[in-house]
């Protein structure tokens, strides 16, 4: 029996980000699409930045997870248009950010809270990170640096 | 020239641009003054590879002859290279290196900004998907050329210095040819003319905050983006990026 949309969608829901792994590949927004073309599944996948090394690993992880559940012909597509956004990420995946320790993305430019401590004082040390997607800062409350996840 | 041909050499042009400064920008790795500059660096240049991934695989693909991203990077030697003089050039100090990025940023953030309305949809993906990343590279360049330039008297003379080293090799990227002009008619390159006034709009604010004082000449190097004529520098550093290649042609990961 061929399993549904919403199985599979529910399936890739439980596969974890390889950087991150509180938030899902769902979570962060670079799942596009699910379709059956004739027996195999394709899976629309849109890189965070151009450069991520987890992008490979990403698509491994999906096929594994697929195959797992019985899904023999998976067709893992890249998609970079539209562009992937930070506006993709899921409020349960924003959620388990914060809970981890990384502040979630901000149109406002830089985090509202610390992830830590709640407090507001905060400075930013390098506008990048420890991956790709995130930046540096620092709570001048609870003095403790944290990943702050870049809004793009 | 037919229209693929030059759609080859054009895509080539802003592959080699990414891949030739992303190599160069790699270099600093373990070397930058502070851990945070360090990974900044690291990550600037791991954007500029992944981009090249993309325009030097759609390059492989517009050519139909079979070669990947991975061929076109590595198995080709200096004089087949067609990335502009500026981001070959070694990286010098600190402020040398976010010179040559900030100089190179403003005008690939223009160019990028254009080539999102290409009348080519692969293009267009292309450059929207790095246009992202690429806005990034320059509020973080032209804040560090800013604050390193309105810094002290020494940091201040080597931003200076760096930037009238560096300044002959601006005039290129604005100098239209036979490709740039192919690929405007197509509807994909701008005009770079008017790239460099925008170009300039931004630079002259930059230096400006920055307390710099652009240089009087309009001399231009060229021969990069042709491959007419590479300054020594290229082969050098492709003697380092190739190496793999060279010594064990074929290998694989």
């Amino acid at each position: 029996m061929t399993p549904d949309l919403p199985t599979i969608w529910h399936w890739l829901d439980e596969v974890p980000d390889p950087e991150i792994p509180v938030i899902s590949v769902v979570d962060l927004g670079i799942v596009r699409d699910v379709a059956w073309q004739g027996d195999t599944l394709e899976v629309a996948v849109t890189p965070t930045y151009s450069g991520c090394p987890a992008t490979s690993v990403i698509a491994m992880d999906i096929e594994t997870a697929l195959y797992d559940r019985g899904i023999r012909n998976v067709r893992i597509k890249t998609q970079i248009a539209p562009p992937w956004t930070t506006d993709w990420l899921s409020d349960k995946g924003r959620a388990k950010l914060a809970d981890y320790g990384i502040a979630p993305p901000s149109p406002a430019g830089g985090p509202d809270t610390c992830p830590r401590c709640g407090g507001t004082h905060l400075t930013r040390i390098s506008q990048f990170g420890s991956t790709p997607c995130k930046a540096h800062w620092r709570c001048d409350d609870c003095l403790e640096p944290f990943d702050y996840f870049k809004c793009i | 020239m037919t229209d693929q041909s030059a759609l080859f050499e054009y895509l080539l042009r802003l592959g080699d641009n990414t891949l030739v400064l992303g190599h160069r920008v790699s270099e600093w790795c373990g070397h930058a003054p502070v851990l945070e500059e360090d990974i900044a660096l690291a990550n600037s240049a791991l954007d500029l590879i992944g981009q090249t991934q993309m325009w030097l695989g759609l390059a492989g693909e517009v050519e139909g002859a079979g070669r990947s991203a991975d061929d076109l990077a590595m198995l080709r030697d200096v004089w087949d290279f067609r990335n502009l003089l500026l981001v070959e050039q070694p990286n010098g100090d600190f402020g040398q290196t976010l010179m040559r990025q900030c100089l190179f940023d403003a005008f690939h953030l223009e160019l990028l900004t254009d080539l999102t309305r290409a009348s080519d949809d692969r293009i267009a993906a292309i450059a929207a998907k790095a246009l992202k990343e690429v806005t990034y590279h320059l509020d973080r360049s032209s804040e560090t050329v800013i604050g390193l330039s309105d810094g002290t008297e020494e940091s201040h003379r080597r931003m200076q210095a760096a930037l009238d080293l560096l300044w002959p090799y601006v005039g290129e990227m604005f100098t239209p040819d036979a490709v740039d002009n192919a690929m405007h008619a197509a509807g994909i390159a701008p005009d770079l003319t008017a790239l460099r006034t925008r170009f300039d709009t931004r630079i002259d604010a930059i230096l400006a905050e920055a307390t710099l004082t652009k240089p009087d000449s309009t001399y231009a190097q060229s021969g990069g983006k042709t491959g007419f004529r590479h300054s020594e520098h290229l082969g050098h550093m492709l003697t380092q990026m190739q190496w793999l290649q060279r010594a064990y042609p074929g290998a694989t990961w």
